[in-house]
């Protein structure tokens, strides 16, 4: 009987989870400095496409079309994306304050992202989508190998965040080097990215993220099972029949690509990662993999696509770097989650 | 010798490629419990860690069933082996009854959703270790005592062929121990399951095995059947005692004699002057025994402790010699401590009553009254 009522909450609250998602996504696509009436949204998106051309369905399409549907589809995905790269981190190190962000990866993958875009721009004039990701990835596995390498080296959870956070100020000081000398009118573009945000996102952007998302969320869905087993303690999970070693290369492959794409159009976001796992798992009531890390996608959806409308509305025109936001909301509960666990011990 | 489920033959086993211990040759079968003794740190684990393909076999070859332990896939294995570590099991908001249910994994489908089957083993599983009351209880807000009985309802609702537990009553009061070594030995038999473990109790492994292994330097001291291993002066031998002694028919440690010139004399019998000689050597005061048959409780422990010991053959009566024996003693010592009334066998040891009174010496009664 408890078994089922345990499930029954956990649909309960994936259900909530998504309604959620569609409310912030209709809300995001009505407010802003021109406002979409929600009774008009369906009607724009019908009649916007063949409207004539200045008319105000045709402008509020316009508007749709090329601003806020990119940038709340990139919300939607890389929000997720980075919800579940937490989860798989913080699965990954056994600690609960793991993150993309304070593992230094989101900076490592940023770095590089600077690098190629300075230099290689300067040589071509522009970036594709899939090259910044492959950019990208190659600094989040180096900044994840350097956390590997610390990680044998220090067993206390919270020295390897503080490595994590070292890690993350080398890569973002070189990052700074790299844009404060670099000569082009990108530079302004760069500056935004660098700092975090989800502005200037194009259509392109968005097709090459959701592949590669969908992709990495599906296999980390498929890979719930071993998961499970891995949270109970290596050794249990080895004598389940996992294979650690190509299940640890797994996590890590997919954690960093995860990371490596957030980073790669958004810029590095902190604290999403690390709070958007812990908050699912009290909402669900359970830790459990097969339901959690849905859950961990929705709610780093939702996380994020709150946290850009308050940047890009509260103080209109002038819009926020994503981080600030999401550090308000993120940093309490890592506080929390902090306290919470000295006093369980 | 098919029938051992689980066999080494010429094992060598240790880390990193160095060996620790070489030429372990052991088997169990279904339905039998194999336990392993030794000194702390003698690499008990590290051969159950090599058991559980945890660590690399160094040489020599593990039989699991009819297979070689290096040629079973990890899930395979895991249908047939499972395991109580001595590692604390990490868990995040998991009931006991999930904790119990991660045995079922390798016999789940690639999402690792329960059946209504696995449901139900879980179930029976948790009733037959009497933790059904647990059920819905944080795992991490439970005693170590009930933890541990979670983990082996785990261990047996994996349904495997072979359960290797490590220390599994590390942590646990006596009660605990009780209960936990009692399920796991009934759960053997019913459920022909072969068990290896390693214990620090030595009473309990004597109690509990059919097997005992002693591992001891870079080899297997000794192996064979329990009564064999627990009947000899092997165990003191084994652990190297000093400053005690491991009383082989109750499985009980004495500690030290204190050496010397007898001061107190135990005039005892039928197991009454235990607690006295115990409480003697505490104060480290020598002191002799008798008269006692050497079938008597008291006189195994006064072989343990007392600096001289004054006895006869089994059954036989006291007689004169003794008594001359008992009272040359009795002249060095200051006190007299009686513990027991007297029998036919032994009513001569009354003399020695009259004997220490007429010496003036100290007479402490200790009987006790009816």
């Amino acid at each position: 009987m408890q078994k089922d009522k345990r499930n029954d909450r956990c649909a309960a609250a994936l259900i909530i989870l998504f309604i959620l998602m569609v409310v912030l996504v209709v809300l995001n696509i009505s407010i802003g400095s021109y406002s979409i009436p929600f009774n008009q949204i369906i009607s724009v998106f019908r009649d916007g496409p063949t409207a004539e051309a200045g008319s105000q369905i045709a402008t509020m399409f316009a508007i749709l079309h090329q601003i806020r549907l990119p940038r709340l589809l990139a919300c939607l995905i890389l929000g997720g994306a980075l919800g579940l790269a937490g989860f798989l981190l913080q699965t990954f190190f056994g600690n609960p304050i793991a993150g993309p962000y304070v593992l230094g990866i989101s900076s490592g993958a940023k770095l590089t992202v600077a690098l190629t875009m300075v230099f290689v721009m300067q040589a071509s004039g522009g970036l594709s989508s899939a090259f910044t990701i492959m950019a990208a990835f190659v600094g989040a596995m180096i900044s994840m190998g350097f956390v590997l390498v610390i990680s044998q080296k220090v067993s206390n959870a919270s020295m390897l965040i503080v490595s994590g956070v070292m890690v993350g100020y080398i890569c973002s000081a070189i990052t700074d080097f790299v844009v404060t000398f670099a000569s082009d009118a990108s530079i302004v573009n760069l500056h935004n990215w660098s700092k975090g945000s989800f502005s200037g996102i194009s259509w392109d952007n968005v097709h090459v993220m959701t592949v590669v998302v969908i992709i990495c969320a599906l296999c980390t869905f498929l890979m719930a099972k071993p998961i499970s087993a891995y949270q109970l303690g290596e050794n249990y999970a080895m004598n389940m029949g996992v294979n650690i070693k190509r299940f640890r290369f797994m996590l890590v492959l997919f954690s960093s690509l995860l990371a490596a794409t957030v980073t790669a159009f958004a810029g590095p976001i902190s604290f999403v990662g690390i709070a958007v796992p812990h908050i699912v798992k009290r909402v669900l009531g359970t830790a459990k993999p097969i339901v959690v890390i849905p859950g961990c996608f929705l709610g780093g959806a939702i996380f994020c696509l709150l946290c850009d409308l308050i940047a890009r509305t509260v103080f209109a025109p002038t819009e926020l770097s994503i981080s600030s936001v999401t550090a308000i909301f993120g940093a309490p509960i890592v506080i929390s989650i902090m306290i919470r666990r000295r006093r369980e011990g | 010798m098919s029938d051992l489920y689980l066999k080494t033959s010429d094992l060598s086993v240790g880390y990193d490629g160095k060996t620790l211990i070489h030429d372990i040759n052991i088997g169990v079968k279904r339905g039998q419990v194999l336990t392993l003794i030794g000194p702390n740190g003698s690499g008990k684990s590290t051969i159950l860690k090599t058991l559980t393909k945890y660590l690399k076999t160094i040489a020599g070859t593990v039989y699991v069933g009819e297979h070689q332990l290096d040629t079973i896939s990890n899930r395979d294995l895991a249908k047939q082996v499972s395991v109580v570590l001595t590692q604390r099991l990490k868990t995040e908001m998991m009931t006991c009854e999930d904790v119990v249910a991660t045995g079922r994994y390798p016999h789940t489908g690639r999402l690792g959703i329960l059946s209504e089957d696995d449901r139900r083993i879980v179930r029976e599983t948790m009733e037959q270790v009497n933790i059904t009351e647990l059920k819905d209880r944080d795992y991490r807000r439970i005693s170590d005592g009930q933890r541990q009985r979670v983990l082996l309802a785990r261990a047996i609702c994996q349904q495997p062929q072979v359960i290797v537990l490590d220390e599994p009553t590390s942590y646990l009061d006596v009660r605990y121990k009780l209960e936990l070594l009692g399920t796991m030995r009934r759960l053997a038999q019913e459920k022909n399951i072969a068990v290896v473990m390693s214990l620090h109790e030595l009473d309990m492994a004597e109690r509990v095995s059919d097997y005992v292994m002693c591992v001891k330097g870079d080899t297997i001291a000794h192996y064979g059947p329990a009564e064999e291993i627990f009947g000899s002066d092997l165990i003191t031998e084994l652990y190297g005692l000093k400053g005690g002694s491991y009383n082989p028919l109750f499985g009980c440690l004495e500690m030290q004699r204190t050496e010397g010139t007898p001061e107190v004399f135990v005039l005892c019998g039928g197991g009454s002057g235990v607690h006295v000689m115990r409480s003697l050597q505490k104060k480290q005061i020598p002191f002799a025994a008798g008269i006692l048959q050497e079938n008597d409780v008291d006189w195994l422990v006064a072989n343990a402790l007392a600096a001289k010991l004054i006895s006869v053959p089994a059954f036989s009566e006291v007689g004169e010699a003794p008594v001359q024996e008992a009272m040359e003693c009795i002249k060095g010592c200051r006190k007299l401590i009686v513990c027991s009334g007297f029998g036919p066998a032994n009513r001569r040891c009354e003399e020695l009553i009259a004997f220490a009174e007429k010496l003036g010496k100290d007479i402490e009664d200790k009987t006790v009254q009816h």
